[in-house]
């Protein structure tokens, strides 16, 4: 696992990478019974490419709701996105047509959900559903894409993939699964990984192996990384940049060191607070 | 998992034996023109109304007695079985193939299509199959296409229904998320993501359906509105035999009983399926 020292930025300014992803002042609203609820008021960051960029908040901040924005998966109606736009590789993915989407969805962005349990087709082997993701992208048959599927799976630190890839999500533990779905998210070696809360449903041990495989599977494929998180262990294991959300706005950004060092905004401070300090124990433990 | 699946299936009480009962009528359709004794159309009038062969002058040459007619009753018996089952099976395949198409559209894309397609259902479950089976066959004519096709497309609801309320839950279960979020469009979506995962609760209702569809059209037989004369089976047996039933009453008793043990074995099995893969409802 890294430690916060190695994730610091460089000293000596590095060569910014391009923008890869722009999101311009999203507003997102939910048709309630009640009436409209702003779940996101106006939200504008970038993450550039190789980057990782960690938006934390409480549940109900929004910051699951911007990142299902981005792909445009959540659930429309009830959703609506009143203004804004989402702006990658020139194209802008909020106003996109649904088959430009359904071409971007799994090759150049793909996602992890926080729930590996639920997160895999209960009917179908392991192996099929990760080699479905380069047969809708790349057409053919699915059996043409098996070596592609075991190397997807090796790297994700499964090992025997043969056997795996030819279980039932049911016969997975959850790490196992979780692991299913970083290849899946990876076998198209998107440009930008989004994982909502990846390792939320796990436990502390799978939680570090998990983040260590994402980890190391973006530097070696150098693509960016959108977290959403509520853990500042993790944020502060894995991001360079951070951005704090409450009730559907950005309170607080900078680097993960001047966020989670100097934190400005009272928010971040009761965030911080309410973390429990285990870092240090665990640094004695390893040492 | 198949084979964890049929083990529960046995374990049910008497789900063994009404599979096995299930398997020698299917074994009995399938071999009819083997083991069938006689030509069911064959007419001997030289020995009608024959009893079955353990009553007074009852011959082994037909050992569950001769019709009206002087056909032999075992073998028309074991030929009637082909009309039942084919069209049970039938009307089961056609039925469940458009509720399910109807219950996961509706279940999937919501809002008005889901409102028009159900209130759809209603409208058909108000109108009494069996009356529109006979309005039906009374316009175009008896034949055996006829009566699967007119079961077969009024008895979608039950599928359909089950279908939708199943997709309503599985639609928001993560793994539909994560088949949108990796570019799988919603007509795979709903054939590869969500019909695999309604198949078990539709294949309940399909054991339960072919024994309704096996009696209904028994009695549109009964009605002489069913499969044309020249086909055996047991409706229409058993309507040859109600003129008889006081001096005769094995030409109308046994396609009866014959009807009933397959109604049962069907609905014991689907009983015993529906058990074994509601894990509520498992008791071990």
């Amino acid at each position: 696992m890294t430690t916060l020292e190695t994730t610091d930025p460089e000293p000596t300014d590095p060569e910014p990478t391009p923008v890869l992803l722009t999101v311009d002042d999203l507003r997102v609203d939910f048709a309630a019974s009640t009436g409209t609820v702003h779940a996101v008021r106006g939200v504008s960051w970038q993450l550039r490419s190789g980057r990782t960029l960690a938006i934390v908040g409480e549940s109900g901040s929004g910051k699951s709701t911007v990142a299902a924005s981005i792909l445009r998966l959540n659930p429309q109606p009830p959703a609506r996105y009143p203004s804004g736009s989402i702006t990658f590789e020139g194209t802008d993915l909020l106003h996109a047509s649904e088959e430009e989407l359904r071409a971007v969805r799994g090759d150049a962005i793909s996602m992890i959900f926080q729930d590996p349990m639920s997160s895999l087709n209960p009917t179908t082997r392991v192996g099929a559903q990760v080699a479905e993701v380069l047969r809708r992208h790349r057409g053919g048959k699915r059996r043409a894409y098996r070596e592609a599927m075991l190397s997807a799976l090796r790297s994700a630190g499964i090992d025997d993939p043969e056997r795996r890839a030819a279980q039932c999500p049911h016969q997975l533990s959850g790490g196992l699964r979780q692991r299913v779905m970083i290849a899946m998210a990876l076998i198209a070696d998107p440009q930008l990984l989004i994982a909502d809360e990846p390792t939320t449903a796990l436990d502390v041990t799978v939680q570090a192996q998990i983040l260590d495989v994402l980890v190391e599977l973006q530097r070696r494929k150098g693509m960016a990384l959108l977290l959403i998180t509520h853990d500042l262990g993790v944020v502060a294991d894995v991001a360079d940049d951070v951005v704090v959300m409450r009730a559907g706005e950005i309170v607080e950004r900078g680097t993960v060191e001047d966020v989670l060092t100097q934190p400005e905004h009272e928010y971040t401070q009761r965030l911080l607070a309410s973390t429990p300090r285990l870092r240090d124990d665990r640094a004695q433990v390893t040492r | 998992m198949n084979r964890q699946l049929l083990r529960r299936v046995l374990a049910e009480r008497l789900a063994a034996p009404s599979i096995i009962v299930l398997l020698l009528i299917v074994v009995c359709a399938v071999l009819a023109p083997v083991i069938a004794p006689d030509d069911p159309n064959a007419q001997d009038l030289l020995v009608r109304l024959r009893p079955p062969a353990w009553l007074g002058d009852g011959s082994s040459a037909h050992l569950l007695g001769t019709d009206n007619l002087g056909r032999d009753i075992l073998s028309r018996l074991i030929y009637g079985s082909r009309v039942s089952l084919f069209v049970g099976l039938a009307v089961a395949a056609i039925s469940g193939t458009i509720g399910a198409v109807i219950g996961i559209v509706a279940g999937f894309r919501r809002g008005w299509i889901d409102r028009v397609l159900m209130r759809l259902a209603d409208v058909q479950l108000a109108f009494p199959s069996i009356l529109l089976a006979l309005a039906v066959v009374a316009f175009f004519g008896n034949g055996l296409w006829v009566v699967i096709i007119v079961l077969g497309v009024t008895n979608w609801v039950a599928y359909a229904r089950v279908a939708r309320s199943s997709v309503l839950s599985l639609r928001e279960r993560d793994f539909v998320l994560e088949a949108r979020a990796i570019g799988v469009g919603p007509i795979m979506i709903m054939r590869r993501h969500l019909l695999p995962n309604v198949l078990a609760p539709l294949l309940t209702i399909a054991t339960l359906n072919v024994a309704s569809a096996i009696i209904v059209e028994s009695a549109l037989s009964f009605l002489g509105l069913g499969v044309p004369a020249d086909i055996p089976t047991w409706g229409s047996m058993l309507a040859d035999g109600q003129l008889y039933l006081g001096t005769s009453w094995w030409i109308a008793v046994f396609p009866g009983c014959a009807l009933m043990i397959t109604a049962l074995a069907i609905n014991i099995t689907g009983d015993a399926i529906r058990d074994a893969t509601d894990p509520k409802a498992y008791r071990r």
